[in-house]
């Protein structure tokens, strides 16, 4: 499976670690909706660490789109919740 | 679906996002190969886009670099002003140079943080800019692939993948030029802010290239404290002279000299002492000798 960190780059990622993305990703969800910023920072720094660990870059020049993305390094909450919605931070 | 989209978390969501907006621009075509050249005139326009962002945010970090120096100057002047300051004994002035060194000190602190934050983003946007260049490359040679290969309808699922592919990344690197145009902004008002602040002096003149108050006061005290020497030190002279003239007769160079002594004197403003009472009997003689001796001055 494709993952996206934005800003990095695109990671190919075995299956197997997928479990401990979705694990780390329901809490990176829980945080944004309960407006827990340290929560928030701890899941998206672990999902990040996790997917930069368990992956390998995929070739720069390479048109496959992702089937997951995750929010840049240093996004805050409210970015994340803007990505959520179609007319947020994604241009175009 | 609500529901739904709750359960996915964000990592889908977010692609998800994504992928709606490739669609829906894939939508708006007739001919899907029309996308391909619609899409690939976007994806150079971008390229140029990011580009200027780089360029942009090298200038940014290299003003803001400017303006460390010129903050780390003033800072060491302030201190070399307070160590002179307390060397002639004026803690106020002293104090007064390492309040503005600490003002300077915690303005070139922030500066460094965003400074490493520019930097940051220098880096990130120039990797992007290869990243999108190495799929700019890729999409024109896989555009002209299909268009050779494929009929329209043939065409529309080799388009597709193609095509939200190279979205997705244009839809990233838009992302991270905005944020690297609001970083700069940011810096560009904290950099114009500072430049005001060191204009009004507020940090140090000197560094606007006109004397500061500090500076001024501590020239004004070595020049007093010259102009103290200068004193004691004719006054010295008189003293030694002094007899002679009472006892053996003046002659004109112990008048000048005197003459000199007064002037001095009177130059030296609220920081010359009052003369001293010894100065009098000196002075008097002086004053008195052209009268008492007419035949050696240049009387009538």
């Amino acid at each position: 499976m494709i993952v996206r960190i934005q800003g990095e780059g695109q990671f190919r990622i075995d299956d197997a670690a997928t479990a401990e993305l979705n694990r780390l990703d329901t809490e990176l969800e829980a945080a944004v909706n309960h407006n827990d910023e340290a929560a928030f920072s701890a899941a998206l720094d672990g999902l990040l660490a996790q997917v930069r660990a368990q992956g390998s870059p995929l070739p720069p020049d390479t048109l496959e789109p992702s089937d997951l993305i995750l929010p840049h390094q240093d996004s805050s909450m409210d970015e994340v919740r803007k990505l959520l919605t179609e007319d947020g931070l994604i241009p175009g | 679906m609500k529901g739904t989209a709750a359960r996915m978390g964000v990592m889908k969501r977010v692609s998800l996002v994504f992928k709606a907006k490739a669609n829906k621009a894939l939508d708006k075509m007739e001919d899907p190969r029309e996308t391909l050249d619609y899409s690939y005139q976007r994806q150079l326009e971008l390229l140029t886009k990011v580009r200027r962002g780089v360029a942009d945010v090298a200038t940014s970090r290299k003003r803001v670099e400017l303006q460390m120096n010129q903050l780390q100057q003033s800072s060491n002047k302030l201190e070399d002003q307070a160590r002179k300051a307390l060397g002639m004994g004026r803690e106020d002035l002293a104090r007064a140079a390492l309040e503005r060194k600490a003002s300077a000190q915690s303005q070139l602190n922030d500066l460094q943080v965003q400074y490493a934050q520019l930097q940051g983003e220098e880096e990130k946007l120039t990797v992007a800019s290869q990243r999108l260049q190495s799929k700019v490359d890729a999409f024109r040679t896989r555009k002209e692939t299909i268009k050779a290969t494929y009929t329209a309808a043939e065409a529309q699922t080799r388009i597709n993948e193609a095509f939200s592919g190279i979205s997705e990344e244009m839809g990233d690197v838009g992302m991270a030029i905005q944020r690297a145009e609001d970083k700069t902004a940011q810096m560009q008002a904290r950099a114009g802010a500072i430049d005001e602040l060191m204009a009004s002096g507020a940090l140090d003149d000197a560094i606007g290239g006109r004397r500061d108050d500090i500076q001024s006061e501590l020239d004004m005290m070595a020049a007093s404290s010259d102009v103290e020497r200068e004193l004691s030190r004719l006054k010295g002279e008189i003293t030694a002279s002094a007899p002679k003239q009472l006892e053996g007769g003046a002659n004109g160079t112990s008048q000048a000299t005197q003459g000199q002594g007064q002037s001095t004197q009177a130059q030296g403003g609220p920081y010359a002492p009052p003369p001293p009472a010894q100065a009098q009997p000196a002075g008097l003689p002086a004053s008195d000798l052209p009268a008492a001796e007419p035949q050696d001055g240049e009387g009538p």
